[in-house]
């Protein structure tokens, strides 16, 4: 049948237009759908708020800006509770392109909280070296930071002051889009035993549902959905619920084409033609 | 000739490895400084990979080879953040932190976001259900598409809880199996190049 080629054919540009639409109309005017806070989050959530005020945490930031849709979200969502806690941040990232995002959700979330420089956080920015870092941090914070971001040795810094590795810190909260996820994991949670929660892309989420069984993990912030969750804990309306209104529609279109690319597969096979032929070529044609 | 380097990574191996598991304070101390000079390989390894990038493009440019002219724009931009990062430093305000707001950021969202694009367009020629395991992933794909996201719960309470499910008992299973086969594979792996067994690293002779 004809209609059936030619939507099995159908312009790449249309499904472009539809994925366009879909995800700038709910940003232009939001839908407001809810969001529902699974175990994992609510366990995120539930071990930073159970620290005492006071409380030191290291947050490593460990993304760069292909994925800040996802993870910066959750960075701000996460630091405004901190703050809010009267949790003491010491912030650092191990992406040398994460250092202008670190510092936009530290001052982000410091403006919306009332937090200040070096009383209620410290920013160490980039330093290289997963593994070398981790191990640094767990014999010697200076050894690896002697200064701050600015310039500012430790010492002077009253949130750092009194910090020299894994002991001091109640706990490592580590949101990352990598593998650095996994050496958090190998080295501050299983060499020096530091209570840690992990904040990670959507897709990167699965991977560390075994640690969170094994009580390896507190918590674990799963992508756009798990920012979302976070920000509804914490009841603030920021980027990433905004953001899931566009990812929602765009799924539903995803899910709507596959259907109708079957539907006319199954009838374009039921009337004896060729099913369009196979996927072949280019799939993004 | 090549008994040096097969001893060096013998050594090297066997002494990290050893002192990872050695609590001694003196242990503990040739440690920290093994991890110092891995930091001093990185510096050398980022001079190392400065260089080759500028060698790689420079011959793109001289030979006018294909897309020459985005080699000359890495390296005019390679040049151009390197000497403004010297000249005015990285921090807030500066100029290397407002082309990394104004330019790298963006940029590199923008690369990401066209995923979404290329994805719907793929799923929409490649996802067939052509067979019993291609449909089998289909209605799985589907139900997570839906139920992970906002609209799966107006459309039915009980979405949300069978992609729990499918992430927690079949997806978990899978994870673990996996995790513990990677894990037992870079013990080996490790132990093979330690032992001398493994020597592509070396190159051809």
């Amino acid at each position: 049948m004809t209609w059936v080629r030619q939507l099995l054919a159908i312009d790449r540009r249309i499904i472009f237009l539809l994925v366009g639409a879909g995800a700038a109309l709910p940003l232009l005017f939001p839908l407001n759908l809810p969001v529902a806070v699974t175990p994992r989050v609510r366990a995120a959530y539930d071990a930073i708020d159970a620290l005492p005020p006071g409380s030191k945490v290291l947050l490593s930031m460990d993304y760069e800006p292909d994925i800040m849709a996802e993870l910066f979200p959750m960075s701000v969502a996460v630091l405004r509770h901190c703050f809010r806690k009267h949790v003491q941040v010491i912030a650092m990232t191990l992406y040398p392109a994460g250092t202008g995002l670190g510092e936009r959700a530290i001052s982000t979330a410091a403006k919306a909280e009332g937090a200040v420089l070096n009383r209620d956080y410290a920013w160490l920015g980039y330093k290289s070296g997963f593994q070398v870092v981790m191990i640094g941090i767990g014999e010697n914070l200076r050894g690896m930071y002697p200064v701050d971001f600015y310039g500012t040795p430790l010492d002077s810094i009253p949130v750092t002051r009194h910090v020299n590795s894994y002991a001091q810190l109640q706990m490592v909260i580590n949101l990352s889009g990598s593998s650095a996820a996994d050496y958090w994991i190998q080295f501050a949670q299983g060499r020096y035993h530091a209570p840690l929660v992990i904040g990670c892309t959507a897709v990167m989420a699965t991977d560390y549902y075994p640690y969170l069984s094994s009580k390896q993990l507190l918590g674990l912030i799963g992508g756009m959905k798990g920012a979302a969750e976070y920000e509804r804990l914490i009841d603030t309306f920021g980027d990433a619920r905004r953001g899931m209104d566009a990812q929602s529609l765009v799924h539903l279109i995803v899910v709507g084409l596959v259907i109708v690319g079957n539907a006319a597969l199954f009838i374009s096979k039921r009337s004896g033609g060729d099913g369009g032929g196979p996927a072949s070529g280019s799939m993004t044609r | 000739m090549r008994r040096g380097p097969l001893l060096l990574t013998f050594l090297s191996g066997a002494a990290i490895a050893a002192l990872f598991f050695i609590p001694h304070y003196r242990a503990q101390a040739a440690n920290s400084m093994l991890l110092e000079w891995t930091l001093v390989v990185y510096a050398f390894a980022l001079i190392l990979g400065s260089i080759s990038l500028w060698n790689s493009h420079a011959r793109k440019v001289r030979n006018r080879a294909e897309g020459w002219g985005f080699s000359v724009v890495t390296l005019v931009s390679l040049l151009a953040i390197t000497a403004l990062g010297v000249w005015k430093g990285v921090g807030e305000g500066t100029p290397v932190d407002w082309i990394y707001n104004t330019v790298n950021s963006p940029l590199a969202s923008t690369m990401f976001a066209l995923l979404a694009f290329v994805i719907a367009s793929a799923a929409f020629r490649a996802f067939r259900a052509r067979s019993v395991e291609a449909t089998l992933l289909l209605v799985t794909a589907i139900v997570m598409m839906i139920g992970r996201v906002s609209i799966g719960e107006l459309i039915s309470h009980r979405l949300p809880g069978i992609t729990e499910w499918l992430l927690d008992v079949p997806n978990l299973a899978a994870k673990r199996a996996i995790a513990i086969g990677v894990g037992l594979g870079a013990v080996s792996t490790a132990l093979k190049i330690i032992l001398g067994i493994e020597r592509s690293y070396l190159g051809r002779s």
